[in-house]
């Protein structure tokens, strides 16, 4: 029992909690709106989203095909967010990982492993722009990168209307894979027979076997230390000697690189064609990088989990078809991701709930008032805990939580 | 339970009846996971006393503190007020109860005017408009009358360390607080103004009101206090009268064994010049002045040179400049006869360089990182610690325990615990220690005692003193003038980013020195070596 209890209360426990626990909570919101938006149909509903994905073989070889992306994007905004880099425009580097994958499978005719290593090469060209510019100009990554996420989507407007032979002639999208270069098309290993399902491919294995490299890169080795100290103070980094400006750079390049090979991995499936709208890719793999990315803390291997749960989400979404209309479903998936994302804060009010149990015993005493107790508190102990004990002076919410704040990660 | 916690004859003092108290904190017990930081604490504060809190760091001066000031909810044991519990839920709950508190690190707006800063949070308005004026008049007759010199229209960021600790003082006024808890308050000021600061601590006393006077200094204890409450590693080991105790007795309560005050120092032979600085100046980080100007000197082998003065005038932005933390803007650096003057961290570090940084949080430690993370800080990419750019964790931890071990760095987890999570004493050890071990030719040590106490104190001038008898060259930068008098074999003195002068430490005396450190007095050669 109190091994369990400490399993459960260190940190790697109170993560992995925290995360469950966030997810749950947006399940029951969603719940909620279901309940809203069609009483009736609710409980059906609920249990389908929660059971789709297991329900056959197809359905979790949809789940695992759109989960491989999802992964992906998700280990790129983590990895950023380790160095202490919100990444927000995986989108834009996704676009240009596609845009360079399609290019090259169609064009040059590239096998598909060169093909993504191409959109590897683009993407982390285009996260290096940013970085640079933090890392020399000090110019704010979230802006930068939000700007080059609509770079890219003209960019591969731009390119694909200016080469015809991409384009698929019935409409505004590129060539069936099938068609044009079926050796660009992810292998199947005959997984797609065994699951009975054309979406089964090794996306899914090639995007765990990333996340097992960038744990390995993260913890493990000279490089992911230095990154990982430039994450959580620069000022530090820079005092023991480490070039923080080239951990900058690097940081966004691989975290660039990794949101390139997720829209090769997405687009080299043979079973989509990229639509040339000009709006940002419409399942927003970027963007839903973010909520993996803090669903998981940032953990390489925990990022794996959570875009399958989302991806889970979304496939079991889809059979509220036509019980609820498109936008419910959408609204629905969106308000459980959102809610994911409170991972952070759940860890949080998890944290002060075990430190408050352990600080009062079986006593009762207000939540609110251990607020400031989260670390033992020594004589000076942290900065942080004087800044807390400072805020309390004219408050009474004494709070840590530059400690919990999602850049810095865990 | 320690034996000194049994006394029969302390009990029975404290157990007089008739006394008059005015804050009794009775048998607080405070837990935090995996250390008991107070243990069955017992302080009673009388009317109109200067009650000293002396213990080291990590001993609960600072977590009972908290305890009072309802930043903490004890786990056991309870707080009267006047003879009558209290439940002190919050700060503002000991506002209500007049007790107030400066904290070692004070908690000013840098942006606000010191008038801004005193009424913050209790601003007297009518119809929600600020009345800015009564609120003046009574800061300004609060001045007076406790000979507390404020501007009250400056900006905090622009009056000294000394007039921001007044401030703070001044708050504690203005909310008619009758019992002022003031956290190390002595750290940051110069000699004059640490015997200023006891002379309206002395005035406070005559007023009637009651101050708990958290310190490691004994010196300022026998001067002010009239009793002691010592706390060892969370326990009290009892409450003496000042007039009945000496500074021995005081620090073997604290730190449990005999301590000896004065550093053992055998002459040595200065060798060859290591750091060779020539013309040095380096930029403000304010203004666009220079924060130092034209600073020349040198360190040899077997000598601690310390370089003293007050805070701000320039100290930091000198190491900075040194490290490669900081801009040089003109000038020369030498480490052992190559010029250092541009180039990287890294490169002064190999070649020779060790720096024990101010700010152990900002610069120092990274503090999500393990303690054995930050042992090998600068030591992490050398072949031993790494094989193709692998990390050999083995041998992380072997070096850690050996660093734990010898420097004697408790944590609560050993090597894998958290540095955010150890005591400030111990954070500043595991600094020493890498930067001791790191065996380069020049340590340059910050303040490597600030905010520590005696037995620590004691323990790493130990360790600087060992580090310039086996031949290395030691620049000291410190405020803490005990520490420039016993540890240094020349005094330099900076002064508002100028060197004024240079000293033996038996050529001169505190008194003097605290004047050329004002500005008062300087050398016609200063600077010059």
């Amino acid at each position: 029992m109190e091994r369990i209890r400490k399993a459960f209360s260190s940190p790697a426990g109170i993560s992995i909690t925290s995360s469950v626990l966030a997810a749950a909570g947006g399940l029951l919101f969603g719940l909620l709106l279901l309940l809203c938006f069609r009483p009736a149909s609710a409980f059906t509903g609920f249990l389908n989203i929660l059971t789709t994905g297991f329900s056959s073989p197809a359905k979790l070889s949809k789940v695992l095909y759109q989960s491989a992306p999802l992964v992906l994007t998700g280990l790129s905004v983590g990895f950023a967010f380790k160095t202490g880099l919100f990444n927000i425009g995986a989108t834009g580097q996704y676009i240009i990982g596609t845009l360079c994958a399609l290019y090259t499978a169609i064009i040059w005719g590239f096998p598909w492993w060169a093909a993504m290593l191409a959109a590897a090469v683009g993407g982390a060209v285009w996260g290096s722009i940013p970085g640079i510019c933090k890392a020399l100009f000090n110019v704010n990554e979230v802006i930068t990168s939000i700007m080059f996420n609509w770079i890219a989507l003209y960019t591969i407007i731009l390119v694909f209307n200016n080469t015809p032979a991409i384009l698929d002639p019935v409409g505004n999208r590129t060539m069936n894979l099938a068609a044009a270069n079926p050796g660009a098309i992810i292998p199947k290993w005959g997984l797609d027979e065994l699951f009975g399902s054309q979406y089964m491919n090794i996306s899914f294995f090639i995007a765990v076997a990333v996340a097992a490299v960038i744990y390995v890169v993260l913890n493990k080795t000279i490089f992911g230390y230095e990154l990982k100290a430039c994450g959580s103070n620069r000022d530090a980094s820079r005092y023991a000697g480490i070039n923080a400006k080239r951990n900058i750079i690097l940081s966004m390049v691989i975290s660039g690189a990794l949101a390139g090979i997720a829209g090769a991995i997405y687009y080299l499936s043979g079973t989509v064609q990229y639509n040339l709208e000009k709006n940002l890719p419409s399942p927003a793999m970027g963007f839903n990088g973010i909520p993996v990315a803090l669903l998981a803390a940032s953990h390489p291997l925990g990022t794996v989990f959570s875009a399958l749960f989302i991806s889970y989400i979304q496939v079991g979404g889809e059979t509220l078809q036509p019980t609820f209309a498109k936008e419910n479903i959408d609204i629905i998936i969106s308000v459980i991701i959102y809610f994911s994302a409170f991972a952070m804060l759940t860890r949080m009010l998890l944290q002060r709930l075990l430190s408050h149990k352990k600080e009062s015993g079986s006593k009762a005493v207000p939540a609110a008032v251990t607020a400031a107790g989260a670390f033992p508190g020594e004589d000076k102990t942290t900065d942080d805990n004087a800044s807390a004990s400072g805020a309390a002076e004219n408050e009474d919410t004494g709070d840590n939580t530059d400690n919990e704040s999602g850049v810095s990660g865990q | 339970m320690a034996k000194e916690n049994i006394d029969p004859a302390r009990e029975a003092v404290e157990n007089r009846p008739g006394e008059d108290y005015v804050i009794e904190m009775l048998n607080i017990t405070k837990e935090f996971p995996g250390i008991r930081a107070n243990d069955n604490v017992t302080l009673r504060l009388r009317r109109g006393e200067i009650h000293a809190l002396l213990g080291e760091n990590g001993a609960g001066k600072s977590t009972l503190m908290s305890v009072l000031f309802g930043l903490y909810q004890p786990d056991g044991g309870v707080i009267k007020k006047n003879g009558e519990v209290v439940k002190i839920n919050n700060p503002n709950d000991a506002n209500d109860l007049h007790i107030g508190m400066v904290h070692q690190h004070f908690k000013l707006v840098e942006v606000f005017t010191v008038l801004e800063n005193i009424i913050l949070g209790v601003e007297p308005t009518s119809a929600s408009f600020l009345k800015k004026k009564e609120a003046r008049s009574k800061v300004v007759a609060l001045s007076e009358k406790y000979g507390l010199k404020v501007d009250p229209d400056a900006y905090i960021s622009d009056i000294t360390v000394g007039m921001q600790q007044r401030v703070e003082i001044l708050k504690m006024l203005y909310r008619d607080n009758e019992i002022l808890i003031f956290d190390e308050p002595t750290a940051v000021l110069t000699p004059q103004e640490i015997d200023e600061l006891m002379e309206i601590m002395r005035g406070f006393k005559a007023e009637g009101k009651s101050i708990l006077f958290i310190t490691h200094k004994l010196n300022e204890i026998m001067a002010v206090a009239d009793r002691c409450t010592v706390l060892r590693k969370g326990r009290c080991t009892g409450t003496v009268d000042i007039a009945d105790t000496s500074r021995e007795e005081l620090s073997r309560m604290m730190v449990g064994r005999e301590v000896s005050f004065s550093v053992d120092k055998a002459p040595v032979e200065p060798g060859d010049t290591v750091l060779e600085v020539c013309g040095l100046c380096a930029p403000s980080r304010r203004s666009k002045k220079n924060a130092v100007t034209n600073a020349s000197f040198n360190v040899r082998r077997g000598e601690i040179v310390c370089i003293a003065g007050i805070e701000g005038n320039g100290q930091s932005e000198l190491v900075y400049a040194l490290t490669g933390l900081g801009p040089v803007s003109a000038g020369s650096i030498r480490l052992n006869g190559e010029d250092i003057t541009r180039k990287s961290i890294r490169r002064r570090n190999n070649a020779g360089m060790a720096h024990i940084p101010e700010d152990r949080h900002k610069d120092g430690l990274i503090l999500d990182y393990t303690l054995e993370q930050n042992l090998v800080l600068k030591k992490y990419f050398m072949p031993r610690f790494q094989k193709g750019g692998f990390i050999k964790f083995e041998e992380v931890r072997r070096f850690a325990d050996g660093l734990i071990d010898r420097f004697d760095i408790r944590s609560g987890q050993g090597a894998v615990t958290r540095a955010r999570s150890m005591s400030g004493g111990n954070q500043q050890k595991a600094i020493v220690a890498r930067e001791i071990d790191y065996n380069a030719d020049i340590l340059i040590a910050v303040q490597p005692t600030r905010g520590l106490d005696i037995g620590a104190i004691e323990y790493i001038h130990k360790q600087i003193v060992a580090e310039r008898d086996s031949g290395k060259a030691v620049l000291l930068v410190s405020l803490e003038l005990d520490e420039v008098m016993n540890l240094s074999d020349r005094i330099i003195v900076i002064y508002e980013g100028e060197l004024v002068g240079e000293f033996r430490p038996d050529e001169i005396t505190v008194q003097e020195l605290g004047l050329y450190m004002a500005g008062a007095k300087k050398q016609k050669s200063g600077g010059e070596v």
